[in-house]
């Protein structure tokens, strides 16, 4: 992100929302809403005095809740830009009116209260969706406690349990009590492959990740048992299954294959009952800290983001690529690709590879002048059209547009036109159009009443 | 075919995307079907005009079948919706003119269902066969044009 952050062909805009894309590939006009974070990005120099100091305390969002942040913060240590937000929610000067102590505090007088949103509007030439996706909320699960369970936590609050830079400087601790757990079960497939909660696929990276917790916490903590409750385990992927079996091996996982019908506290224990597929019976497992590899969803707003972008997405909110096999980063809508998650669950080699085909797909593009597009599209004949624009509404990629043109006279006169590079030659306009004044090149319907003659004789 | 028995000879219109390819996977994979079809590649079963099921059967053919992708699986997104929402209209008009159901049908058919494929053409031509040749519609003073 630094690195990115410091080229100068990169501009990120960070805390900002796409709000409209019309246009089209090569030429796509975006309306980009920079919200206003109450602190002049240009004099900021990143000190860090206004959140030392501010005395409103909130659950941080990155660390689950389970840390504070300020009322004026940056997000994580690392964040690019190194710039804070006010979060008006909570700030004082929003919710009481006073209190100024950031600004006060601020040599660089970087903290202003009054600013206000700001719209950008700019021509782009391409476009990636790298939304990423949002974690499965378990608390649908009420067999686990329905969320009612302090100690029964998702795995991504036990990455920064462990993390040296979270709630806990590292320390493995209970959330209940603060004690270090002895006996951990990780339960797998929460919120992944299973019908009855509307998520029959399969979140690719919770296999993984429940295996690299089990081995960090074994090597924070030697004396700890990891029991692992699974459906299968999916380690596909170069070098995972080894990794898998050192899990068990080295370090000592114990890997139960079936599911977990209750979690019930019985003093500060949480008592797990499962099933052993494998041995064929029931067990019970006694755990400090039960882990649940909770799996992705799409993002919350994945749908409004489609709709705005005019992309297809499937029945869970995950884009749709144009190809399974053979466009895997295209979408419909050419010059808008995928890159990560917001297609699809990945893990981060798979991230990555997307990304960087993303990333190569833009640059092919851009590095011609002209572009080979696909002949057969549809054209409007302006002298018989009747401008009733039903193709309009017909057209998925809003591919007809309306255009002025002066006559001779220098009267100015409406009229319709395909964008032949929006325009994928489904024929929707041609079959619509009552005065035939549409054509799709290739497949008229000339062309199709000849084949049919021939098939009459 | 047998020589003096009556054949139907119907169009099939199918979509690029789903059911030609289907239709390709029926030959690929073996499978026979009636040769009572004659089968037009259509880009996406939107692209086809009530007009061209009219002169199917005005140029004496018996029987057409149009045939896209399943409903929310269309390449280009609605081309399948639109289809739908004409093909009810005109098959309504059509059963009002005294055209048979039998002769006109519409179908989804992805590009893996090749058995389906071969099992949907095998139904549509034994439905012609039980109504007997187009005789109600086939314009016999022109050339169809």
């Amino acid at each position: 992100m630094v690195e990115s952050s410091q080229n100068e062909n990169i501009e990120i805009l960070t805390y900002s929302e796409v709000e409209e894309v019309g246009g089209y590939i090569g030429n796509f006009d975006v309306k980009i809403r920079k919200k206003a974070r109450l602190v002049d990005m240009e004099k900021c120099t990143g000190c860090g005095t206004c959140y030392q100091k501010c005395p409103v305390k909130v659950p941080s969002e990155f660390d689950m809740e389970m840390g504070v942040r300020k009322a004026i913060y940056v997000p994580f240590p690392q964040a690019v830009p190194n710039v804070p937000v006010i979060d008006k929610e909570h700030c004082r000067m929003f919710t009481k009116g006073k209190c100024q102590i950031c600004q006060k505090l601020c040599q660089a007088e970087a903290v202003d209260y009054e600013q206000e949103d700001e719209i950008i509007e700019d021509k782009f030439g391409a476009i990636v969706t790298a939304t990423g996706y949002d974690l499965f909320d378990a608390s649908v699960y009420g067999e686990y406690g329905g969320g009612r369970f302090k100690d029964v936590i998702s795995g991504l609050q036990l990455e920064r349990l462990i993390s040296p830079s979270g709630p806990t400087g590292g320390h493995i601790t209970r959330p209940s009590d603060g004690k270090e757990p002895k006996n951990v079960v990780f339960i797998q497939c929460v919120g992944s492959r299973d019908v009855e909660k509307g998520r029959p696929y399969c979140s690719n990276v919770c296999c993984m990740y429940t295996a690299k917790q089990a081995v960090l916490l074994k090597e924070h903590m030697p004396d700890v048992q990891t029991n692992i409750f699974y459906m299968d385990i999916r380690s596909a992927g170069k070098n995972y299954e080894q990794f898998v079996q050192r899990t068990m091996e080295k370090f000592g996982a114990l890997y139960i294959r079936g599911r977990v019908s209750k979690i019930y506290e019985r003093g500060d224990k949480l008592i797990v009952k499962g099933a052993d597929t494998l041995a064929g019976g029931q067990v019970e497992v006694e755990a400090d800290l039960v882990v649940l590899a909770t799996g992705i969803t799409p993002r919350h707003d994945s749908k409004e983001l489609a709709g705005i972008l005019g992309i297809p997405y499937d029945q869970f909110g995950f884009f749709t690529e144009l190809h399974p096999k053979l466009a895997p980063i295209e979408t419909v809508t050419s010059g808008i690709f995928l890159a990560g998650a917001c297609q699809t669950p990945k893990d981060i080699p798979d991230t990555v590879a997307s990304a960087s085909g993303a990333a190569a797909k833009v640059a092919a593009l851009f590095s011609s002048d002209e572009m080979s597009m696909e002949p057969l599209v549809s054209t409007i004949d302006t002298a018989v059209c009747s401008m009733c624009k039903a193709c309009m509404e017909v057209c998925p990629y809003s591919a007809i547009q309306e255009d002025e043109i002066t006559l001779r006279d220098g009267t100015k006169k409406k009229q319709l036109k395909v964008l032949e590079s929006v325009c994928h030659g489904c024929g929707a306009c041609v079959s619509t159009c009552r005065s035939s004044a549409v054509m799709l090149r290739g497949m008229t319907d000339e062309q199709i009443f000849e084949e049919l003659m021939a098939m009459a004789q | 075919m047998e020589e003096g028995k009556w054949e139907p000879k119907v169009v099939g219109f199918l979509c690029h995307w789903c059911s030609y390819a289907g239709a390709d996977l029926t030959g690929s994979a073996r499978l026979e079907y009636p040769h009572n079809i004659r089968i037009i590649r259509i880009p996406c079963s939107g692209r086809v005009d009530p007009m061209f099921i009219l002169r199917t059967l005005q140029n004496g053919i018996d029987g057409v079948l149009v045939s896209g992708c399943h409903p929310g699986d269309c390449h280009y997104q609605s081309g399948n919706y639109h289809a739908r929402r004409k093909f009810a209209v005109v098959k309504k008009l059509l059963e009002y003119v005294g055209i048979e159901p039998e002769r006109v049908q519409f179908s989804w058919v992805a590009a893996s269902e090749g058995p389906k494929m071969a099992q949907v053409i095998e139904e549509f031509v034994e439905g012609v066969k039980k109504v007997g040749p187009n005789r109600l519609f086939k314009d016999e003073t022109k050339d169809g044009k």
